[in-house]
């Protein structure tokens, strides 16, 4: 099967310093990546570069054959994606956001009514769809960033720690959407809940210090004691860089 | 420009959630009609024209146009949202365009509701209706000239207030340019064509010539031309705090 989304020798620098160098994996239809590493490991950074945010520095990131920076309205509309913190139009309701993004994804008619039941019921929105993002707790402002990233049924998914805030019982709900929603979509998740990564994820990728350290399936990777292997690898980066 | 329109509709609504826009449009046309009747003595005038309404124009945009420009994008770097806006698809020029547009529109609804001084004047006289709408059409693009110069001053920035702040004083100095003080300042220290040069920027002369009823394409294309580079520098702006 080709790979949905290809990164080709990824880097972004800012002034002198290097947030990600020479980054490279890909990842096909119905496989859920775990991406994980510190604080400042550069995950963010090279989700930002694939949803077509960042420009890199260096090396290309392909979504559906497509590269992003070079054409970044048609990989756009093939990508769902939530940004770390879940950022929102407070003054917005979620009824108003919804409709906002599926105008300029120009989904519209029967389709839109169609999914915007869908998002609202599988992210248990009903209850708050008209009020205020400003006043919803921080659970269902990043269930209302979700909804924005899944809306139009995406063959890629981006999540920027899209379960940070939620309570267990959230956390399980959106973990079980995701299982769902790879059938048909390659989807890349960040996460600092290693445990979410060996529920959910079909494949985890480790960066620290802005370079891969691990790529393999989480039962692979985490065979021992799953933060002990973190700490290993991640910490290991750093004491081979400073050798 | 389907895009345009979306982003446009959607930020002309926004103003509308929070109290901004009622408190935008009462200031506005009280301070409108305040200085009309008290500092420019609409009566004493004894003309039926609105040119004593029309001359405060630039001195009131300069405070209440930044007021409206300051969260164009300020507020998407604040908040972060401007991750948000950037992954759908959607160019930056669109949405530079739409945000203008929604507060330029805001701008003219503003404007438009001053019509009880026309009303009032055509009650008082015969006035030159010509004139008016002239002045009226040449309020509003040069409302739109301080708006592109709010919205770059927007761009540049995270916080509200340095928008504020930033958009009022490149204004002003665009209104200033023009005034006989400055001037004599300029030709004593620039040369007679530069001088000459800064004085064709102001707002000031331009606008009061629309006002006197000397609607000039130069005029327009004056406004439209300094519309036209400020969106397009606020584009680079958001452009390069996005790969910053």
């Amino acid at each position: 099967m080709p790979a949905i989304v290809e990164i080709d020798g990824l880097g972004k620098r800012f002034g002198p310093l290097w947030a990600v160098r020479d980054l490279g994996f890909s990842l096909r239809k119905g496989e859920i990546l775990g991406f994980l590493g510190p604080n400042g490991a550069g995950k963010s950074t090279t989700m930002r570069m694939i949803a077509g945010f960042l420009t890199p520095s260096e090396g290309r990131a392909l979504v559906c054959g497509v590269d992003v920076a070079a054409e970044p309205l048609p990989a756009k509309r093939a990508i769902g994606y939530l940004p770390e913190g879940a950022p929102l139009y407070g003054d917005m309701t979620p009824a108003g956001l919804i409709a906002f993004v599926a105008r300029l994804r120009r989904l519209g008619g029967a389709d839109y009514r169609r999914r915007r039941e869908w998002v609202a019921e599988c992210l248990g929105l009903a209850q708050v769809w008209r009020r205020p993002i400003d006043t919803l707790s921080k659970g269902f402002k990043r269930r209302v960033g979700l909804a924005q990233a899944v809306l139009h049924d995406p063959k890629v998914l981006i999540l920027d720690e899209p379960t940070d805030g939620l309570d267990p019982n959230q956390k399980h709900e959106v973990r079980g959407l995701l299982r769902e929603m790879a059938k048909d979509k390659a989807i890349l998740v960040s996460t600092h809940a290693l445990e979410e990564v060996t529920a959910v994820c079909t494949r985890a990728i480790i960066v620290a210090e802005g370079r891969i350290v691990a790529d393999d399936s989480p039962r692979g990777l985490f065979a021992d004691e799953p933060e002990a292997v973190f700490r290993r690898l991640t910490l290991g980066a750093r004491a081979a860089e400073a050798g | 420009m389907r895009s345009v329109l979306i982003v446009a509709r959607r930020e002309f609504v926004g103003y509308f959630t929070s109290p901004l826009a009622y408190i935008f449009l009462c200031l506005f046309l009280v301070l409108a009609g305040a200085l009309t009747f008290y500092l420019g003595g609409f009566f004493e005038r004894g003309q039926a024209d609105l040119e004593a309404f029309f001359a405060f124009h630039p001195w009131l945009y300069l405070f209440l146009i930044p007021a409206l420009a300051m969260r164009l994008w300020a507020e998407e770097h604040g908040s972060g949202t401007l991750e948000l806006l950037a992954s759908w698809p959607l160019t930056t020029a669109e949405a530079v365009i739409g945000k203008f547009l929604a507060a330029w529109l805001f701008a003219g609804l503003a404007l438009a509701l001053t019509f009880p001084m026309w009303l009032t004047v055509s009650w008082l006289g015969e006035p030159d209706d010509g004139v008016i709408a002239a002045a009226y059409l040449g309020s509003w693009v040069m409302a739109g000239g301080y708006l592109a110069i709010g919205s770059l001053a927007s761009a540049m920035t995270r916080s509200q207030v340095v928008a504020f702040v930033l958009a009022a004083a490149f204004s002003f100095l665009f209104v200033m340019s023009g005034l006989e003080v400055v001037q004599g300042v300029l030709r004593g220290l620039l040369p007679q064509d530069l001088a000459s040069a800064v004085a064709s920027l102001s707002f000031l002369t331009r606008f009061q010539a629309i006002t006197q009823g000397a609607l000039e394409a130069s005029d327009l294309a004056f406004f439209v031309l300094l519309i036209v580079s400020a969106l397009t520098l606020t584009g680079l702006v958001v452009d390069l705090k996005k790969a910053a």
